[in-house]
This record gives C-alpha cells, sequence and structure tokens, in this order.
C-alpha cells in the first residue's frame, strides 16, 4: 500500500509549484494513495537486465544547416506578455532589495 | 443539391473540381450546422465564420484557376483544396486561440501557426474552428474542459470520449467532414470508437507536433477524425512529413497512395486474402462489455470469412500498460507544463506582490483538478528517492510492452485487431469522481502509444444502441497498410443496416429547448447517477 502521507503531497505540490487548497490537498492525499497502489503491479517484474525505453523512433543527430532562419518579431513574442518593458519581459524578483542584484 | 453536410471529404473534392459546388456553399452549410447545433452539444470553443469564408473564397479561386489552367494543374491541386476541417482547440493558429481546454490559456492568442496548420493552408483546406477537448488532453471524456463538457450526438447524456472528445463529435454530428485531435494515450480512437466515426493515430514522429501544445512529448502525436477511412487518409496525407521545426519528426516519405484508396468495395474487400492478423487476447480485458466483445469478434470473422486469417497471440505485458503509462505520461507532463508561469503568456495572480506566492497562485488557480492530479503524480515520480521505483521502473516496462508487439510482426503478422474503447459512450459524470476508472477507458489504446506504433479505430456497429469500435494495430510506418485493412472491413460491410444510422439524439441538437452539457451536467449532479452500464 501506497503511503503518502499529507506531510508529502504538501512537499510535491510546493515541489511543483502548485497552491492548493486545504480541500484540494484532502482529495489528493486519497486520490494519489489510490492511483500509486496501481503502479504496486510494476514492482512484481523482474527488470534488472532491461534497459529503459525514453523515445521509440530511435532518430540520433538531427541537424540542419547552419543558417539563420526568419524566427518571431519581438513584438510577436511579447504579444501576450501580461507585463512588459520595453523589449522585454517584465519578471517578478527573485532576489530582495530595490533596483535588484 | 442535397444537404452538403453528409458529404465524405472525396466527395467533395469530386464535386469541387467538376465545379458542381463550391467551398463557400461547403462552408456555409457546414458553419449553420455547427452554429445551430453547438448550443446542446458543445463540440466547438470557436466557429470562426469570418477567417473561414476567407478560405473558402481562396479556395475557390484556386480551384477555378486550376480549371481555367488544365487538368494537370486541377489534379495538382491536395484533394482537401476547398474541404472544411476543425482543429482541438491545441492547435496552433496565428492570431487564433489555442486555449488547450484550460483557463491558464485563457486570453492567449497564437502568434504563429503550427506546422500542422502551415500544411492545411498549403493544401487549401478551410478551417472551421476550435474544438472542445479535456485540458491539456488529459482526460477520456472531454469532462475535464474548463470550458464546460461536450455531449455525444448518440446519447446526450453521455460523454463524447476524450480527450479530443469535440473533433470526434463535430465530425460524427455532420459539423465538419474531418477534423484534427491529437493522441497520447487514446485521445484519438477512444473518441472515435465513443462517436461511431474512424480515427487515427500514426507512428510517432510521423505528423510534425511543431505549435501543437505539449503534454507528454515522447507519447503525443497529431492525427485525423474522418466518417470513412479514405478521408482519414487524406487528411493524414495533408499533415504528415519531416518538418525541420520538430527534431522529432521523421524523414520518412509520405505514400501517395494515401490518396487513392480503393473507392470500390470489391477492390477495396480484396485486400483481405491471405492477410495474416492477430488477435491479442490480454485485450479483452476484465470490464470489457459482452456487446463491444462481441462487435469485434464478429468483425475478426468477416474479415476472416473475406480471406483474412486470425490467430489468438499474446502480448503478455498488456497488464502493466495502465501503470507504465499513468507514471511515464505525468512524469512528461510535469516538466512540460512547467512553463506556464504567468510571465510570458496565460492566466496570472500577482496579487500577492511576492514571487513564490504569485507563482503558486497563478497554477494553482489555473490549471484544473485532472491536470494538478497528473502534475502531482509526475512530480512526484521523478523527485528524489522515487526516480529509480517509479519513472525508471516504468521505462523499462515500456521496453517490455514495445518488444512484446516487436515480436508480433517478428511473427509475420500484418495487423493486430483489438477493440478500441473497453466500453460504449458512458454516461457524464460516472467516472469523474474515479480517476482509476476513468483511466480504464484507454487500457487497450495507450500501449500503441507507448510503442510509438500507428493505430485506427473504425467503426464496427452498435452494442446497446451505441457505437463500438474496432482498433487496428499496425507496424511502425505502416499506416497505408493499415488504412487499406480498415478500408477493406468498411467495404464488407458497406451493406450492414448499422451503416445507415446517423447519432441518435443528433436531431435534438436542433430543439431549443433541448439543454446544454453545462445543463446537463448540473442535473445529473443533483439527481442520482444513472449508473454507467448500458442503456436498456
Amino acid at each position: 500500500m501506497a503511503n503518502l502521507s499529507r506531510a508529502d503531497v504538501e512537499h510535491v505540490a510546493h515541489l511543483a509549484r502548485l497552491g492548493l487548497t486545504e480541500e484540494e490537498l484532502a482529495r489528493l492525499e486519497g486520490q494519489l494513495n489510490h492511483i500509486l497502489d496501481q503502479y504496486a503491479v510494476l514492482a512484481t517484474l523482474d527488470t534488472e537486465h532491461i534497459p529503459p525505453t525514453a523515445q521509440t523512433i530511435e532518430l540520433a543527430n538531427i541537424l540542419r544547416e547552419d543558417v539563420a532562419q526568419p524566427s518571431l518579431s519581438v513584438e510577436a513574442a511579447l504579444s501576450n506578455a501580461p507585463e512588459r518593458s520595453g523589449d522585454h519581459f517584465v519578471v517578478p524578483a527573485i532576489l530582495g532589495g530595490e533596483g535588484g542584484a | 443539391m442535397a444537404n452538403l453536410t453528409r458529404l465524405h471529404a472525396h466527395e467533395m473534392s469530386r464535386l469541387l473540381r467538376a465545379g458542381e459546388v463550391t467551398s463557400r456553399a461547403l462552408t456555409e452549410a457546414h458553419l449553420d450546422a455547427a452554429e445551430r447545433q453547438n448550443r446542446a452539444l458543445n463540440a466547438w470553443l470557436v466557429i470562426d465564420r469570418t477567417n473561414a469564408l476567407v478560405m473558402a473564397d481562396a479556395a475557390d479561386a484556386r480551384i477555378a484557376e486550376g480549371r481555367r489552367a488544365g487538368a494537370a494543374a486541377l489534379a495538382a491541386l491536395h484533394p482537401l483544396c476547398g474541404v472544411p476541417v476543425a482543429l482541438k482547440d491545441l492547435v496552433s493558429i496565428e492570431g487564433g486561440q489555442a486555449t488547450a481546454g484550460s483557463k491558464i490559456l485563457k486570453g492567449y492568442i497564437a502568434p504563429f501557426d503550427s506546422t500542422v496548420t502551415a500544411r492545411l493552408r498549403e493544401a487549401g483546406a478551410v478551417i472551421l474552428g476550435k474544438t472542445n477537448m479535456d485540458e491539456f488532453a488529459m482526460g477520456s471524456s472531454t469532462e475535464h474542459s474548463a470550458y464546460g463538457p461536450t455531449s455525444n450526438p448518440w446519447a446526450l447524456d453521455r460523454v463524447p470520449g476524450g480527450s479530443s472528445g469535440g473533433s470526434a463529435a463535430a465530425v460524427a454530428a455532420y459539423h465538419t467532414p474531418l477534423s484534427i485531435g491529437t493522441d497520447t494515450g487514446g485521445s484519438i480512437r477512444q473518441p472515435a470508437s465513443l462517436c461511431g466515426i474512424v480515427g487515427l493515430k500514426p507512428t510517432y514522429g510521423r505528423v510534425s507536433r511543431y505549435g501543437i501544445v505539449a503534454f507528454a512529448s515522447s507519447l503525443d502525436q497529431i492525427g485525423p477524425f474522418a466518417r470513412d477511412v479514405r478521408d482519414a487518409a487524406l487528411l493524414l496525407h495533408a499533415v504528415s512529413g519531416r518538418d525541420e521545426r520538430d527534431a522529432t519528426s521523421a524523414p520518412m516519405p509520405v505514400p501517395a497512395e494515401l490518396l487513392s484508396l480503393p473507392a470500390g468495395d470489391d477492390e477495396a474487400a480484396a485486400y483481405l486474402k491471405g492477410r495474416r492478423i492477430a488477435l491479442p487476447k490480454e485485450y479483452f480485458v476484465e470490464g470489457m462489455e459482452p456487446g463491444v466483445a462481441a462487435r469485434v469478434r464478429e468483425a475478426l470473422a468477416a474479415m476472416q470469412a473475406a480471406g483474412a486469417t486470425v490467430e489468438e497471440v499474446s502480448l503478455p505485458h498488456t497488464h502493466y500498460g495502465l501503470a507504465t503509462y499513468y507514471i511515464i505520461a505525468p512524469a512528461e507532463c510535469s516538466s512540460n507544463l512547467a512553463r506556464y508561469d504567468g510571465v510570458k503568456y496565460g492566466y496570472f495572480d500577482r496579487s500577492s506582490g511576492e514571487y513564490i506566492a504569485d507563482y503558486l497562485r497563478t497554477r494553482g488557480g489555473g490549471f484544473g483538478p485532472e491536470v494538478k492530479r497528473r502534475i502531482m503524480l509526475g512530480t512526484y515520480a521523478l523527485s528524489a528517492g522515487y526516480y529509480d521505483a517509479y519513472y525508471l521502473k516504468a521505462q523499462k516496462v515500456r521496453t517490455l510492452i514495445k518488444q512484446d508487439f516487436d515480436a508480433v510482426w517478428a511473427a509475420g503478422f500484418d495487423a493486430i485487431c483489438a477493440p478500441t474503447s473497453p466500453t460504449v459512450a458512458f454516461p457524464m459524470g460516472a467516472r469523474i469522481e474515479d480517476p482509476v476508472a476513468m483511466y480504464l477507458s484507454d487500457a487497450c489504446t495507450l500501449p500503441v502509444n507507448m510503442a510509438g506504433l500507428p493505430g485506427v479505430s473504425i467503426p464496427a456497429g452498435l452494442s446497446d444502441g451505441l457505437p463500438a469500435g474496432l482498433q487496428i494495430i499496425g507496424a511502425p510506418w505502416s499506416e497505408l497498410s493499415m488504412l487499406r485493412l480498415a478500408r477493406a472491413y468498411e467495404a464488407i460491410t458497406a451493406r450492414a443496416a448499422w451503416r445507415d444510422l446517423e447519432p441518435a439524439e443528433l436531431k435534438l441538437t436542433d430543439d431549443p429547448t433541448t439543454p446544454s452539457p453545462i445543463e446537463r451536467k448540473e442535473r445529473l449532479r443533483s439527481a442520482p447517477a444513472p449508473g454507467s452500464g448500458p442503456r436498456a
């Protein structure tokens, strides 16, 4: 049986940067444990010598000529920005102090 | 001319070239139907009359120019020139919305076309609008859309499947002959099955993912919905092929024969002679409705009678598919959806003025419950201490699942046939509170994504008055032979009585007193659920 505690759920929510309500945390605790129980079936398989598969078509070294191609204009790229300053996105300050670091 | 909305795309194509119908007339007929009936279906999030008519007029001009320039010029036009198509609302179209069914992308206007959109423009197809879907393509019922659920035209109290439920319902309701969906674990094939139409998931890498809102990048593929196999092949042809903007799109030639699948039933049926079809015993899963299993077995008996051989095979790791998928897909989703931070585009909440708190509020307020659940699962499976037990383990089991399929191809089989969905369309609300029950909808489709294979769901008759689907699974890059087989099945059942039936409750959608899907959802929530069993 999976045994994800309420504190575990809160920790994962913080890692995922999801602000969850009390009600959501309580519901997720039950649901995540129920879903994790379904994963237990995998432990019954011996996969020690099996290589992992990350993608199925095995393309490698996809290259193109190193020639500049048209790309999005600054205006287009900024057209959905909640807040802009000149040609830049305004991002939240992540370092303390007036005027930034 | 008779009702233009009942034509197949290949018929429209012929009539357009013969000058017997215009793209404008076709487009208006479909827009009229969509606008009239969408209140009761909620299949469409955008019906874009203005731009559709501009595209229709441009297509009419191209066809007229082709006719003036001679037969060769006319033949050089793509068959979809002038034919209407709908896009799932996660396909970018420059200047239009792409919500992916989520509040977090409400108001976002795509500044560029996806490669699929660009290829449809190049072909001259007419884009009618954008269709409803489960948020970020996570779901099997379209109930997880932030813009309300979609009804199934066969039974309005039931779901159309998902996540591409709007695209499937719009085609089943004759609002468009063709639509585009995406399939990460069954999101094209399962709704095609539940709505009684054709839905194809191509080989991973066949269609460029550039400009498609990402869910799980090693599993996502884009593909067509249509009301017959030939039409699905036309749309697949239009959007397939290598694209420099998606490094996972493969440099594989797109077969021109997709444009010329046999029209005649006898010629189409002849393809079955000598074909070897594998029937995986594990796909008749627990909880499969007897009526669905019966339709699939009848389909195989019919193919056998037409000259194919059918042999039971084992895909021994099928049982592990669900758990494997529900580790890998959420892990990839938690990584892909990290980009929604309220800085570059989309919903944002900066009310606290503090960086981390605003980040939490933006994502907590912008994502719906299923997306949050999957982000949580994925984050957990990738987190320190659990990576080996969950994510790495799942990737190893993915190898075993792929090897099961490899063994079938190595044994010389032409295709695998199986049910698409274990059940017919289920009632709205029946599985929404039980994620594991919802996930079981995809038990027969998601192993195909994990192995990167092409698969198509085609109608195989009715069970308790609702459509059941036959799934045909092919080896990598075998879309053409897979579709020839599907076309052959269509040909040998062309005279079946169920083929003439239109969705049973479609007529109700013309009635302005018919409740909307949101009203149905509210009503079903307040009344006891009708249960998830088949209708009496």
